[in-house]
């Protein structure tokens, strides 16, 4: 005769042996609550669809925070809420593992709700086991997001209300609304018939994440006889009479045969193609020059260009600094930016050194470029005595007060609308610069374009613009 | 290599993809945008992951995630994202995993300003979130740190098994300057097979936790965290000098305040002031004994900070009842001092 050999699912560890205390063979939960029965569904899955070595376990908090314990799996504990979050970073790293999200209601549906949702929506290929049982456990028995209208519980004493508290979250209905998840189902642990649908529902959540089908969750409506203050035998019946009616069980989204599974492929690159796609392999023309081949009052020039948000002054400041960088000088660059930014004009502000810069910041510049009438009144005054303002006469209807900087109006609009597009007025103003300085040669400034302009059919007009701005002083 | 002129914020993320960074969570923030704009471009591009969250709360918990599966991760933002990351980071030092976090800090309290400030001084190296913890913070000066600096941040993540912050202002994270990078390193990940969890067979039985539900257990887990940030503090403390040889008066400073105090020490020079910058490189671990014996040569020591004084709480700690005198010269708001700001400052404290 045949004789039956009683162990414990292959998904278990034999021996607890994270569990404190003596007992290292029982589990912590109390009698006849419900987590015991998923617990050994998923043990059993797992050791029947060969997954247990690759499958990573997040224990949750609530009742449930000691699920790593028990499994034979990779186990990991996480912040209140936060497991389907934790459960995309796993997955995303490594898509070959299995990754399994077991929580409680007050875990999911509560202070991790946007996590849940959105997790879902994005349909990551994990799998999320809920234990819904209507009320926090764990922590003593208060509200959960699903307890009953009327059900009193140590923060809903004189029974949940539907004015005070709302009703009770359907999980499964709530992300059904979503187009994202392959399979919801809703199932009860109430007597062994529907245990049997719990645990062929656990089975096809976990071979629905194996296939590469996407976001499962299994609701499992629990007992909590302890916290509920019934009897075990009583929590079953409990189970059937209050929470079937409102969370009714069934299967509430099933697509797993309409899709392709999806496996994610990380390719091997190598180094060279790494730095290729990084930008950092481009050809670009250096040239070794001292600041001293340029005119003595023009050499380490602190820049400010400033002017309307569209005039391209961001662009042409880094025009100066990309090209002034091809001669092993230090440069720097910074946007408008913070208080600066108030009113209505952008600016930017380059340093181009030979020695190391210090501070940035550019609050005295020696170079002014100024492109509209706010900003000349702004920051005329900033400029350094023997410094040089570059002043657009299109837009600006004075010529600047100062008598101790060098003064250049150039109708830098005028112009760019000559060239046929006023966005090129800013180009014009490099080639001023260019001419009247001789910081920076031609071919140098051309070959910087290359690379501050993202659009290739830009780069001969801004040439030509650079060009027709340098003949204009 | 050929040198770059690139955005702080976008050097990061160059840094962290030859550091062997697999994956970036991140959520959209003014001014560390960049950051989540340069991963979202560059890290598909050579087949890596990144993912914007749904929240900083989540971005932080993918990175729990992806660091327990044993690859490098980072995630970035400024102030107010950071202090909702604080959950994880916490988390994150209890459990021991290897997270770069950059904060690119903006103006506070609350939504404040996009503005440059170091406001995020307290919540970044004192701990920030709950329980016993410190992470090392490294704060960069300029582009190339950004990178460097970042590559830095993953090795000591790794190093130590602790999140690391790479602790910079907007004005940085916005700058252009030129960046030199390195070439692509090959990072080898087995070591962390000893803990992480990598969903194979040799990595099975590891956990990945911060309960400890017995009172010793839980002070031994604390006492042997505290052993490896005394472990950090003797190891990786780096720090610049600039003048000090001979200077009378210490200016210290991180951050874009680090560059405005250098062309402060260059202008106090020429007026024949003997001023010299020190700037802490790591705020965690602080360079304490650095500033003690500072304090035992000069007569003062002035800190300036986009803040209402953090760091200087710590500059006082550390010299403890040394002879230097510890001023305090601080904007906020998004104000950064100019250099003649500065040395009017300099010289209200030397001419008394």
């Amino acid at each position: 005769m045949a004789k039956d050999i009683l162990r414990k699912p292959g998904g278990f560890m034999d021996t607890f042996v994270y569990k404190p205390g003596h007992d290292k063979k029982n589990t912590h939960y109390c009698p006849g609550c419900g987590h015991g029965i998923l617990h050994k569904l998923i043990a059993e899955a797992l050791e029947d669809l060969g997954v247990a070595d690759r499958t990573i376990m997040i224990s949750p908090v609530g009742c449930s925070v000691f699920v790593y314990y028990y499994f034979a799996t990779g186990n990991i504990q996480v912040a209140h809420g936060r497991a389907p979050a934790v459960a995309t970073g796993l997955k995303r790293a490594n898509p070959d593992s299995i990754v399994i999200s077991y929580q409680g209601d007050g875990d999911l549906a509560a202070i991790g709700g946007n996590n849940i949702l959105q997790a879902a929506n994005r349909g990551e290929n994990i799998t999320v086991f809920f234990v819904n049982n209507a009320i926090y456990g764990m922590t003593g028995g208060q509200m959960a997001p699903t307890t009953l209208v009327g059900q009193k519980t140590m923060t809903s004493p004189y029974g949940r209300s539907v004015e005070n508290e709302g009703h009770p979250i359907k999980i499964v209905e709530l992300l059904n609304a979503l187009e994202s998840p392959a399979y919801l189902e809703r199932t009860t642990l109430e007597d062994s018939k529907n245990i049997a649908k719990t645990r062929k529902a656990v089975r096809k959540a976990i071979q629905c994440q194996i296939d590469g089908k996407g976001f499962s969750l299994v609701e499992v409506l629990a007992m909590c006889p302890s916290q509920w203050r019934v009897s075990p035998v009583e929590s079953k019946k409990w189970i059937t009479d209050n929470m079937v009616p409102y969370f009714t069980p069934g299967v509430k989204r099933d697509v797993i045969d309409e899709r392709e599974g999806y496996y994610p492929e990380r390719p091997e690159i190598g180094s060279e193609t790494i730095l290729e796609l990084l930008g950092l392999r481009k050809e670009k023309l250096f040239r070794d020059r001292s600041m001293s081949d340029v005119p003595e009052k023009y050499r380490n020039p602190q820049i400010k260009v400033a002017g309307f948000g569209g005039q391209g002054v961001l662009l042409l400041g880094q025009t100066l600094a990309e090209a002034g960088m091809r001669y092993g000088w230090n440069v720097s660059w910074i946007p408008s930016y913070g208080p600066e930014m108030r009113g209505g004009t952008a600016n930017c502000q380059v340093n181009i050194s030979e020695g190391p810069i210090g501070s940035p910041v550019v609050d005295f510049p020696t170079i002014l470029v100024a492109l509209n009438k706010p900003s000349l009144d702004k920051f005329e005054e900033s400029v350094q005595p023997g410094g040089i303002i570059f002043y657009n006469t299109s837009m600006i209807d004075r010529k600047p007060a100062r008598t101790d900087v060098e003064v250049i109006g150039v109708p830098f609009s005028e112009i760019a609308d000559e060239l046929g597009n006023l966005r090129f007025a800013n180009m014009v103003v490099v080639g001023s610069i260019l001419a009247k300085t001789k910081l920076i040669e031609m071919d140098i400034v051309k070959d910087a374009l290359a690379e501050v302009i993202h659009h290739k059919k830009f780069i001969e007009p801004n040439i030509v613009a650079i060009e027709r701005g340098a003949s204009a002083v | 290599m050929a040198k770059e002129l690139i955005k702080g914020n976008e050097a990061i993320i160059k840094g962290a993809l030859l550091a062997g960074a697999e994956c970036f969570f991140g959520y959209p923030i003014t001014p560390a945008s960049e950051v989540a704009h340069a991963a979202a471009f560059y890290f598909p591009a050579i087949g890596r992951t990144f993912l914007q969250a749904e929240s900083e709360i989540a971005s932080i918990q993918m990175c729990y995630g992806a660091a327990s599966a044993g690859v490098r991760c980072m995630t970035a933002s400024s102030g107010p994202g950071v202090s909702l990351k604080q959950e994880g980071v916490s988390y994150s030092a209890g459990s021991e995993l290897p997270i770069v976090i950059a904060d690119i800090m903006r103006g506070g309290p609350g939504l404040g300003n996009i503005a440059p400030e170091q406001s995020d001084y307290n919540q970044v190296v004192k701990g920030g979130g709950h329980g016993n913890y410190k992470c090392i913070v490294v704060a960069p000066n300029c582009g190339q740190e950004m990178c460097d600096l970042t590559i830095l941040a993953f090795e000591l993540a790794d190093k130590y098994r602790t999140p690391v912050y790479l602790l910079a202002d907007g004005f940085i994270g916005q700058m252009m300057e030129p960046v030199e990078f390195p070439e692509p390193m090959t990072i080898d990940q087995s070591h962390k097979a000893e803990w992480a969890i990598m969903g194979n067979t040799e990595t099975v039985r590891n956990l990945i936790t911060s309960i400890y539900l017995e009172p010793e257990e839980l002070e031994d887990h604390n006492r042997k965290l505290q052993r490896k940030y005394a472990e950090i503090e003797k190891n990786e403390i780096r720090y610049e000098e600039y003048k000090t040889e001979d200077a009378e008066i210490i200016l210290t400073g991180y951050g874009i305040v680090s560059r405005v105090l250098k062309s402060t020490v260059d202008a106090l020079r020429k007026e024949g002031v003997k001023a010299g910058l020190f700037r802490p490189i790591t705020l965690f671990p602080f360079p304490k004994a650095k500033f003690a014996e500072m304090a035992e040569k000069v007569d003062n020591i002035l800190v300036a900070e986009l803040s209402n004084g953090q760091m200087v709480d710590d500059v006082r700690l550390a010299i403890d009842c040394a002879k230097a005198k510890v001023h305090f010269y601080g904007r906020m708001g998004g104000v950064v001092p100019t250099v003649a700001e500065m040395v009017e400052k300099v010289n209200e404290i030397v001419k008394g």
